[in-house]
C-alpha cells in the first residue's frame, strides 16, 4: 500500500484529484437528497413568502446579525416547547435565502416571537432594552426609529428571492412598494396586500409614527410574523418525538 | 526520510512574499484578538454597545473573520510558500501572482471587514462577506493555487512532503467549499446586497458543511501542514511515522467533511443527516489523534528541547491543546451533549480551546521560527520574552475556557430546570444574569492572551530592527531540512 502512495506522492496533479474525490463523497451523500423536497420538508398550511414590508425587516435583522445572538429554532425538547412553543418545522424556513436557525442563544430563541409582545412593547424595546429589561445585554437600536426604511430597491430584492425560487408572483413585485405602504400605515386600504398575502396579515403602524415608514416598522412587521405563518393547529404534532427527548431531565411528576 | 541540504542562495526562494505575509499576520492578529476582546467585554458591559456601526452583532463578524481569515489566512500564505518552496528545493512560482495574492488577500480582509460595520453581510456564519467580496476572493484563490501546483511542478524532489499535502488539501477544499456556499444572485450589478441561492434546510446543511470544514481544512489541514515543517524542523528531528501520516491524512479529510450536520442536531434537517454527522464526528477523533500523536512523538529522543526551547514548547503545546479540543468536539456531536451543549457558551469555549490553544500557538511556534531565518538574525531578540508570551497566553486560554465551561454548561441546565411543580424554574433572562461573572473572567482571558500577542509584536520588531543589515549571522548554510 506504501508503494501504492509513492505514485501519489511523485505527481501532484495525481494527488490534487484523489483529494477532490476523497473530500466529495461525504458532502454529496448528506446534500444532494436533501433536494428531494417532499421528504425534507413536512406538508403544512399557510406558509406563505413575507410581505416586501417583511422581507425589509427581515434584511434589517440580517444586517444587524440579529442570528448571532437569537437562534430560530425551537428544538423538539420538552423544556424548549413549553418555553418558546410547538418546535420549529422545516416549512417554516422554507423561504428563508439563508436560513437564520443560528447557533447561539445570548438571547432567547425568536423563531415564534410573533405576537407575544405589543409593537409598543417591541419599540421601546428595540429604542433601550433595559428600559423593559433591567438585565438585558442587547444593544440599543434606537436609531432605527429615525432611519427611514429602504424601499428603493424593493423590486429587485423580491426579484433576486424570485429568481431564487421563492414564489413572489409578477403582481406581488409591481405592487411591492404599495404594499408596503399599506401595510406600514394605519388607516390604508390594504384590500391589494391581502389578497396578495393573506387576510392575516399584520397591517397597522408598528412604531407609532405616522406618515414615516421605519426600519423600526420593517423589523417589528417582520418579528410579529417569524413562527405565525405556517398553520402548526393543523400539523399533527408528534407526541412521540417529544417524549423520546422530553424527558431529558426527568419527566414531570 | 531523506534529508536534504538547501543551497545557500537568497536569490533562490522568494522570501519577500514571505516576510510580507508574516507581517500581514502579525498585524491581523493584533487587531483580531483586539476586537475579540472588545465584543467580550459588550457582552458583560452593554453600554459599550454603540449603534448603529459598533455594536455586538456587527462587530462579531469582524472578530471571527480578523482572527480566522486575516490571521489565520496570513499564516497559511506565509508558512505554505516558505515550506513549499524549501521542501520542493525551488523558487516559489511567479513572483508577480504572489504578490497579487497578497494584496488581493488584504484587499478581500478590508471588504470584509468594512461591510460588516457599514451593514452589508450574507449573514452565513464565517461566511458573510457578500457577493462582490466572495467573488474577488475566487480570483485570488486561483491564482493561490495555482502558485502552489506549479510550485511543486517545477520541485527538485521526487516526493511531495507530508506538509505539502495538507496544504494542497487545504487549498483545494476551500475552494470547493467558498464556490457552492457562496453562490448567489446579486440585487444588481452595482448593489452591494445578493440573496443566497440555497434557502431553507438545504441552506443550513449546506453552510454547515461549509462551516464546520472551514474548521477541518482551513484551521485543521492547513494548520497540520505547519505543524509537519516546523515541528521536525525546529526539533531537528525526523516525523514520527511516516505511515501515521499517509493513515491519517486521507482519513481525516475523507471523514471531516461529513461531519457538518453535528451543528444542526434536533434541528428541522432531518434525523438520518444528523445521525451521519454525530457518526462521522466521533469517528473523526481518531484521525485528529493521528496527527497530535504524530507530532508530539517527534520529539521522541528530544524532549529535553521543550526544556531549553520555548518556540518549540509553543508548538509542543498547540498540540496538546489539538489533541483536547478534538476530543471535545467528537464529544460534543453526540445528541444526548449536543442537547445541552448547543446554544451555550460552551461552544464558545470549546472553539476557543482550538482557536487560542492549537490554530494561534501553532502560528506563534512557527512565526518565531520563520521571523529570524527570513529576516536572517543568529535568534530572535528575547527567547525569555517568547516564555512570557506563552504562559500570559497559556493562563488566557485556561480561564477563558473554563468560564465558558461553567457558563455554557450552567446555562444549559437552568434552561432545562423545572421547580416542584414542574414549571420551568427560570425565565430567560434570569439565565442571562448568571453568566454575567463569566463573562467578565472570559474578557479577562481574552485581556491575558491580547498582552501576549502585544509581547510578541515587541519581540518580533526588536528582532527585525535589531540587527543591521550587514549582519552575517546568517544561518542559511547550517540549516537542514527533514522531509
Amino acid at each position: 500500500m506504501l508503494e501504492q502512495h509513492g505514485k501519489l506522492e511523485r505527481n501532484s496533479i495525481l494527488l490534487l484529484i484523489f483529494t477532490i474525490l476523497a473530500i466529495s463523497v461525504g458532502g454529496l451523500i448528506e446534500i444532494v437528497p436533501l433536494f428531494r423536497m417532499e421528504t425534507t420538508i413536512e406538508k403544512v398550511d399557510g406558509m406563505r413568502p413575507y410581505t416586501p414590508l417583511e422581507l425589509v425587516g427581515k434584511q434589517i435583522y440580517m444586517r444587524e446579525n440579529c442570528s448571532s445572538c437569537h437562534s430560530q429554532q425551537i428544538r423538539p425538547l420538552r423544556d424548549e416547547v413549553e418555553r418558546y412553543g410547538h418546535y420549529s418545522l422545516a416549512a417554516e424556513s422554507m423561504y428563508d435565502h439563508p436560513f437564520l436557525w443560528g447557533s447561539k442563544r445570548t438571547g432567547p430563541d425568536l423563531a415564534r416571537v410573533g405576537g407575544k409582545y405589543s409593537d409598543e412593547w417591541h419599540t421601546a424595546h428595540l429604542v433601550n432594552p433595559r428600559d423593559l429589561v433591567p438585565e438585558s445585554i442587547m444593544p440599543s437600536y434606537a436609531f432605527m426609529k429615525n432611519k427611514g426604511a429602504n424601499l428603493v430597491s424593493l423590486e429587485k430584492l423580491l426579484r433576486a428571492q424570485q429568481i431564487v425560487g421563492v414564489p413572489y408572483t409578477e403582481e406581488m413585485i409591481d405592487n411591492a412598494y404599495k404594499d408596503t405602504v399599506s401595510q406600514a400605515r394605519s388607516g390604508s386600504d390594504t384590500t391589494g396586500l391581502n389578497s396578495r398575502y393573506g387576510n392575516k396579515v399584520n397591517a397597522r403602524d408598528f412604531d407609532g409614527q405616522k406618515d414615516f415608514v421605519s426600519e423600526m416598522d420593517a423589523l417589528i412587521a417582520y418579528l410579529q410574523a417569524l413562527g405565525t405563518l405556517a398553520n402548526i393547529k393543523d400539523y399533527q404534532l408528534s407526541t412521540e418525538t417529544i417524549s423520546e427527548y422530553g424527558n431529558v431531565k426527568g419527566d414531570r411528576k | 526520510m531523506q534529508s536534504v541540504t538547501i543551497k545557500n542562495s537568497n536569490t533562490l526562494y522568494n522570501d519577500e512574499i514571505v516576510k510580507l505575509f508574516t507581517i500581514a499576520a502579525l498585524f491581523w492578529g493584533f487587531v483580531g484578538m483586539l476586537v475579540g476582546l472588545i465584543i467580550a467585554l459588550q457582552l458583560a458591559f452593554p453600554e459599550l454597545n454603540f449603534e448603529p456601526y459598533l455594536t455586538f452583532g456587527r462587530l462579531r463578524p469582524v472578530h471571527t473573520s480578523g482572527v480566522i481569515f486575516a490571521f489565520g489566512g496570513n499564516v497559511l500564505f506565509a508558512t505554505s510558500y516558505f515550506v513549499v518552496q524549501r521542501t520542493c528545493d525551488t523558487r516559489l512560482w511567479n513572483d508577480k501572482l504572489a504578490l497579487f495574492t497578497f494584496w488581493g488577500y488584504q484587499l478581500f480582509i478590508v471588504m470584509a471587514a468594512l461591510g460588516y460595520v457599514l451593514g452589508v453581510t450574507q449573514n452565513k456564519e464565517y461566511a458573510e462577506p457578500e457577493w462582490y467580496a466572495d467573488l474577488w476572493l475566487t480570483f485570488v484563490w486561483v491564482a493561490y493555487l495555482i502558485i502552489f501546483l506549479m510550485t511543486l511542478k517545477n520541485r527538485k524532489e521526487p516526493h511531495i512532503y507530508v506538509a505539502n499535502w495538507f496544504f494542497l488539501a487545504f487549498i483545494a477544499t476551500v475552494a470547493v467549499l467558498h464556490l457552492v456556499n457562496g453562490v448567489s444572485v446579486p440585487l444588481s450589478i452595482t448593489d452591494s446586497h445578493s440573496v443566497p441561492l440555497w434557502g431553507g434546510v438545504p441552506s443550513a446543511l449546506i453552510q454547515w458543511w461549509y462551516g464546520h470544514n472551514a474548521v477541518g481544512f482551513f484551521l485543521t489541514a492547513g494548520f497540520l501542514g505547519i505543524m509537519y515543517y516546523f515541528v521536525p524542523k525546529r526539533a531537528n528531528r525526523p516525523v514520527y511515522s511516516y505511515r501515521l501520516s499517509i493513515l491519517h491524512f486521507w482519513s481525516l479529510i475523507f471523514i471531516y467533511i461529513w461531519a457538518g450536520p453535528h451543528h444542526l442536531h434536533y434541528t428541522a434537517l432531518p434525523d438520518w443527516a444528523q445521525t451521519l454527522g454525530m457518526t462521522f464526528s466521533i469517528m473523526l477523533w481518531m484521525p485528529s489523534w493521528g496527527g497530535m500523536i504524530n507530532g508530539i512523538m517527534t520529539l521522541s529522543g528530544a524532549w529535553n528541547k521543550l526544556r531549553d526551547d520555548p518556540v518549540l514548547r509553543f508548538m509542543i503545546i498547540s498540540l496538546a491543546f489539538y489533541g483536547m479540543s478534538t476530543f471535545e468536539g467528537p464529544l460534543m456531536s453526540i445528541k444526548a451533549v449536543n442537547s445541552l451543549s448547543h446554544y451555550t457558551d460552551w461552544t464558545i469555549g470549546h472553539v476557543h480551546s482550538g482557536a487560542l490553544g492549537w490554530v494561534a500557538f501553532i502560528s506563534f511556534g512557527a512565526i518565531y521560527y520563520l521571523i529570524p531565518v527570513l529576516w536572517k538574525r543568529k535568534e530572535l531578540y528575547s527567547l525569555r520574552l517568547v516564555n512570557i508570551h506563552l504562559w500570559v497566553s497559556t493562563i488566557g486560554i485556561v480561564l477563558y475556557i473554563t468560564a465558558m465551561w461553567v457558563s455554557g454548561i450552567m446555562q444549559g441546565l437552568m434552561w432545562r430546570a423545572y421547580d416542584a411543580m414542574g414549571f420551568l424554574e427560570y425565565s430567560f433572562v434570569e439565565t442571562v444574569e448568571a453568566m454575567h461573572p463569566y463573562y467578565i473572567i472570559r474578557a479577562l482571558g481574552g485581556l491575558l492572551y491580547l498582552i501576549g500577542m502585544v509581547i510578541m509584536l515587541y519581540n518580533c520588531w526588536k528582532t527585525i530592527n535589531g540587527c543591521s543589515k550587514s549582519c552575517d549571522m546568517c544561518q542559511c548554510d547550517k540549516e537542514k531540512i527533514y522531509a
